[in-house]
C-alpha cells in the first residue's frame, strides 16, 4: 500500500498542472495572475519552473508563440478566468493562423457555478473553439495530467497549432493521484501516410520529368518539419529554382543560387513573373494563401501542381492541383528523391550527390539549413547554379531588370528610408559575423514587408512574423518569447510607430527580465501600411493614419534602457552595432521617410504578374554602387 | 447538392458544437443531423446531410477528420449505402374531416400502402410512424395532403446511413478492434498507407 502512495503521490490540481508541465519539458510560462487561478500561482513556488510576469495577457501569448517559433518547441501561456481569458485570444488566433504549437492554460470559475455567469466567468472554450487546434475543458483534479499531456500532443503533432485547457478552480483545488506516465496519451490517430509505390508519388515524378519550367513554392512547412536539407537537394538534384513565402523565409539561405526571395503581395517581380511562368508548381508546405496568389482566376495558368502538404484539408482549398502528396514533407521528400535518381533524366544533372545520406533519423528542428554552407564550394561550381538551364537564365534576366530599380541600390541623398535601414541590420549582423545567431522579430505593415525583401535571412526560425493573421502588436512580446527561447543569440524588435505602441508595456517586462533585445522602432509618423492602401487605392484620402507617437528613446528611459534617435543613412550602422553590442536592451528609433511605398505591390484582385514596379525615380542617380 | 457523411465521433461534451461549427464556418447549411451511440464504446455515429458544392465534399470531409474528436468520416452515395429515416406524422382525423367518419379507415389504407405504422389514436387525431428513405416519407406526406387531410406535426429524424456489405474504412482497420481500448501499439503509426491518401470525392445525385 505504502509502495502504490509512493509511486502515485497524491497532488493538488494544481500541483498536478505543473508537475505536468515540468514532466513535458517546459521551463517558461508567461503568465498573469487572478483570482480563479490563484491555487496554480500558490502551487508556482514548488516546481522548477520560471514564470514570467507579462504586463497584458496578449503579451503571454504571443510570447509562448515567439518562443515556439524560435525553438520548435510547445511554448506556455496562462491567464486568470474572464478578462484574463479573453485577452489571450488574439494571440491565441495568431498562433493558429501559424500553425503555432501553444498551450494556453485558462483558470475557469468553479464547475458548481459554470454557466451561472458567476464573477469572471467566461467560456473560453466556446470562444476559443475556432481559433484553436482543439480546447479543453477540465473539472476534475484527475483529469489534469491525462489532458495536458494530450494537449501537448495535439499542438505538435500534424499540422501543430495551439490548444486551449480551461480548468475550473475546484479542479486546481481538489486532490488526486498523481502518475506522469500512466497520463500519456494514446498515439494519436493515425495521420495519412505514403508510399514510394503510391500511384501519386509517380504521377509526380512523371510530372517533373516533363517539366521545363519547374518551380518549388516554400512554405512554412518547411522549416516546421524540419526539411531544410531535403528541400534543398532536391532543388539541386533537378535545377528547381526556389521561391518563399513570408513564413518559409529562411529555410532556403537566401544566398543560394536556386533561392529567389519571397512570393506574393510584395514578392519580387522575378519571382511573382516565375510563378506565371513557370509549368510546374511544387508547393511545399505552403497554403495558397490570398497573399501569395493573388487573383486566382489567372494564378499560374500555365502550371500543372503538385501539393505537399501534412492538411489534407489545404488540398484544393484555394487552388486546385494535379497531385497531393498528403503528409510530412520530410518524409515525403525522403520518399520522393530515391525515386528521383532512379529515374534522372539526362537534363538533370546534380550537382551535389544526392545519395549524401539526409539523416532522416534525427530529430526535426537540429536539421536546419546551418548544414548547409556556400562557402565550401568552389567559385565554378557556384557561378555554375544559377544558369544551368535556360529556365534558371530567364529567371536571371527578369532579375536584373528588376534590381536597378532597387531603393537599395540608391546613394545616400539625405533620406533615411526604413529599406535601408532594415538593410544596414542585415550587413551589421553579417560584419559581425552573428547572421545566423541573429533573430528579427517583426511587427505588421510596411517594415514587415522591408525585412523580408531587405533583411537576407539565411537559417531556418530566424525570422518571427505574424503572417496569417497579420497581428500589429506582436513584435515585443514575442521576441521576448524568442530571446528566453535562444538566450545566446541577438533577437531584433522591427517594428512601426503604430505597432509598437500596441503591446510597449512589455518593455518593462524586458527590463523585470533583464532580456537584452534590441529594438528598432520605424517611426514614419503613420500607419504606414494604412496609408499606402489610401495613397493607392483611395485616393490619398488619410483617414486616421496619421499617429502621434510618444518620443520613444524617453519612453525607453522611463524603463531605464538605453537608446538613440537616429535620422542619418551614416548614423544607422555605428547605432546598431552600439545597441548590438551592450548586452542589455535598447531602443533606436528611427525616423524614416514618411510618405515611403513598398514596392513591388499586386493591388488586391489583381493577378500575380500585374504588380505596381517600383518608380525609376532618377535614372542619372541611380547606380550600383551603394550595395 | 447533397452530401451524406458518416463520421464517427468521440461521445464527449461539446463534440456536437465542434461538428457544427465547422458547417457554420463553412457556411454550409446541414439538412439533417442525427447522432447516436456506435458499436464502439464512448463513441457516437452522426449522419450528416448537407446541402454544398459539388467540390466542396472533400474539404468538408477533411475537416471532420481534422477535429480532434473525429475517428473517422465517409462519405456514402446512396447506391452504396442504406438511407433511412424515421418520422411521425400527426393527421387531425375527427368526424369533421373530408371523408367525415371514414376518413381513419382511409388513413390506415394509405399508412398500409405506405408502410406505416399506427402508433397513437386520439379522438381527434391519429399519429403515424413511417420508416423509409427521404421520399417515401414525402410521398406519404403528400398523399395524405392531396387527399385533404390537415397534417398538425411533422417530426423527422434526418437521415441515416450506413455503407452495405463488410464495409471497414482503413482508418478503423489502422485502429483495430473496436471494443479493445487502444494502446500505443495498436494505435502506433500505422507503417503501411491504410490511410486513404486522397479522400477520393463519392456522391451521388439525389432524386
Ligand atoms: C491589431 C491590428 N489592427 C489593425 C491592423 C491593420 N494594419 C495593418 S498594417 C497597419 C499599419 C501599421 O502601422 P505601423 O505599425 O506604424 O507600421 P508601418 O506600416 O508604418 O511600418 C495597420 C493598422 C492590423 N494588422 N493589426
Amino acid at each position: 500500500m505504502s509502495n502504490q502512495t509512493n509511486t502515485n503521490p497524491t497532488l493538488t490540481g494544481a500541483e498536478i498542472l505543473w508537475a505536468t508541465l515540468v514532466g513535458e519539458g517546459v521551463e517558461t510560462v508567461f503568465g498573469y495572475p487572478g483570482g480563479a487561478i490563484l491555487p496554480i500561482y500558490d502551487a508556482l513556488p514548488k516546481f522548477p519552473v520560471h514564470h514570467i510576469l507579462v504586463r497584458h495577457e496578449q503579451g503571454a501569448a504571443h510570447m509562448a508563440d515567439g518562443f515556439a517559433r524560435a525553438s520548435g518547441k510547445v511554448g506556455v501561456c496562462m491567464a486568470t478566468s474572464g478578462p484574463g481569458a479573453t485577452n489571450l485570444v488574439t494571440g491565441i488566433a495568431t498562433a493558429m493562423l501559424d500553425s503555432i504549437p501553444m498551450i494556453a492554460i485558462t483558470a475557469q470559475v468553479s464547475s458548481k457555478v459554470l454557466g451561472s455567469d458567476a464573477f469572471q466567468e467566461v467560456d473560453i472554450t466556446g470562444i476559443t473553439l475556432p481559433i484553436t487546434k482543439h480546447n479543453f475543458l477540465v473539472t476534475r483534479a484527475e483529469d489534469i495530467a491525462p489532458t495536458v499531456r494530450l494537449a501537448f500532443q495535439i499542438a505538435l503533432s500534424g499540422r501543430p497549432g495551439p490548444v486551449l485547457v480551461d480548468i475550473t478552480k475546484d479542479a486546481q483545488q481538489a486532490s488526486a493521484p498523481f502518475n506522469f506516465e500512466a497520463a500519456a496519451p494514446p498515439a494519436f490517430r493515425p495521420h495519412p501516410m505514403l508510399r514510394a509505390e503510391s500511384s501519386s508519388i509517380q504521377q509526380a515524378i512523371e510530372l517533373l520529368r516533363q517539366s521545363k519550367k519547374p518551380l518549388i513554392l516554400a512554405g512554412h512547412g518547411v522549416i516546421q518539419s524540419g526539411a531544410e536539407r531535403e528541400v534543398i537537394a532536391f532543388a539541386e538534384h533537378n535545377q528547381i529554382p526556389i521561391a518563399s513565402t513570408l513564413l518559409g523565409l529562411g529555410a532556403i539561405p537566401t544566398q543560394h543560387p536556386l533561392s529567389l526571395g519571397m512570393m506574393g503581395m510584395h514578392g519580387e517581380s522575378w519571382v511573382n513573373h516565375a510563378i506565371q511562368q513557370a509549368d510546374l508548381l511544387l508547393a511545399f508546405g505552403m497554403r495558397f494563401d490570398d497573399r501569395v496568389t493573388g487573383n486566382l482566376a489567372s494564378y499560374a495558368q500555365n502550371a500543372k501542381k503538385i501539393h505537399i502538404e501534412i492538411d489534407p484539408s489545404e488540398i484544393n482549398k484555394n487552388v486546385k492541383v494535379d497531385v497531393a502528396l498528403i503528409g510530412d514533407l520530410k518524409e515525403v521528400l525522403t520518399l520522393l528523391l530515391p525515386s528521383l535518381q532512379e529515374k534522372a533524366s539526362e537534363r538533370l544533372q546534380p550537382l551535389v550527390p544526392v545519395s549524401q545520406p539526409f539523416d532522416s533519423s534525427s530529430q526535426p528542428g537540429n536539421l536546419s539549413s546551418q548544414s548547409f554552407d556556400l562557402s565550401s564550394r568552389s567559385e565554378a561550381e557556384r557561378s555554375a547554379l544559377p544558369t544551368s538551364t535556360p529556365w534558371l537564365r530567364e529567371i536571371s534576366a527578369m532579375k536584373g531588370d528588376a534590381t536597378v530599380h532597387d531603393i537599395i541600390n540608391l546613394p545616400d541623398n539625405g533620406h533615411l528610408y526604413a529599406a535601408h535601414v532594415i538593410h544596414d541590420i542585415w550587413r551589421e549582423a553579417v560584419a559581425a559575423g552573428r547572421e545566423k545567431e541573429t533573430i528579427i522579430v517583426t511587427d505588421v505593415g510596411q517594415h514587415q514587408m522591408w525585412e523580408a525583401q531587405y533583411y537576407k535571412h539565411d537559417v531556418s526560425r530566424s525570422l518571427v512574423t505574424s503572417g496569417g493573421l497579420g497581428t500589429m502588436g506582436f513584435a515585443l512580446p514575442a521576441a521576448i518569447g524568442a530571446q528566453v527561447a535562444c538566450p545566446d543569440k541577438d533577437v531584433w524588435v522591427i517594428a512601426g510607430d503604430g505597432g509598437f505602441q500596441m503591446t510597449a508595456a512589455e518593455l518593462s517586462t524586458i527590463v523585470q527580465e533583464k532580456l537584452p533585445i534590441n529594438i528598432a522602432v520605424i517611426n514614419n509618423g503613420y500607419l504606414g501600411m494604412v496609408r499606402q492602401w489610401q495613397e493607392n487605392l483611395y485616393d490619398k484620402n488619410y483617414s486616421a493614419s496619421p499617429i502621434l507617437s510618444p518620443n520613444f528613446v524617453k519612453l525607453a528611459d522611463a524603463h531605464d534602457i538605453n537608446g538613440a534617435h537616429v535620422n542619418l543613412r551614416s548614423e544607422v550602422t555605428p547605432t546598431v552595432t552600439r545597441a548590438r553590442t551592450s548586452r542589455q536592451p535598447f531602443l533606436i528609433e528611427f525616423h524614416v521617410e514618411k510618405e515611403d511605398f513598398v514596392y513591388p505591390m499586386i493591388p488586391p484582385g489583381a493577378g500575380l504578374h500585374e504588380m505596381i514596379r517600383r518608380p525609376t525615380k532618377d535614372p542619372l542617380l541611380e547606380t550600383a554602387e551603394d550595395e | 447538392m447533397l452530401h451524406t457523411f458518416v463520421a464517427l465521433v468521440q461521445d464527449k461534451p461539446g463534440v456536437l458544437t465542434r461538428v457544427a461549427s465547422l458547417f457554420r464556418r463553412l457556411s454550409i447549411n446541414i439538412v439533417s443531423l442525427t447522432v447516436g451511440e456506435s458499436e464502439r464504446a464512448d463513441t457516437s455515429r452522426m449522419t450528416i446531410v448537407c446541402e454544398a458544392p459539388e467540390h466542396s465534399a472533400h474539404r468538408i470531409r477533411a475537416s471532420l477528420y481534422k477535429l480532434e474528436i473525429t475517428v473517422d468520416v465517409d462519405e456514402v452515395g446512396r447506391s452504396e449505402a442504406v438511407i433511412r429515416e424515421l418520422c411521425l406524422i400527426k393527421v387531425s382525423a375527427g368526424p369533421q374531416e373530408p371523408n367525415g367518419l371514414s376518413s381513419r379507415s382511409q388513413i390506415f389504407e394509405l399508412a398500409n400502402v405506405f408502410r406505416a405504422r399506427v402508433v397513437d389514436l386520439a379522438p381527434e387525431s391519429i399519429m403515424l410512424e413511417m420508416t423509409g428513405s427521404s421520399s417515401k416519407i414525402e410521398g406519404l406526406i403528400q398523399v395524405l395532403r392531396e387527399s385533404n387531410y390537415t397534417i398538425l406535426e411533422v417530426s423527422r429524424t434526418g437521415r441515416m446511413a450506413m455503407r452495405r456489405g463488410h464495409h471497414t474504412s482503413r482508418v478503423l482497420k489502422a485502429l483495430g478492434n473496436p471494443n479493445a481500448t487502444p494502446t500505443p501499439s495498436n494505435l502506433a503509426k500505422p507503417t503501411t498507407d491504410l490511410i486513404p491518401n486522397e479522400f477520393e470525392d463519392v456522391h451521388e445525385e439525389e432524386e
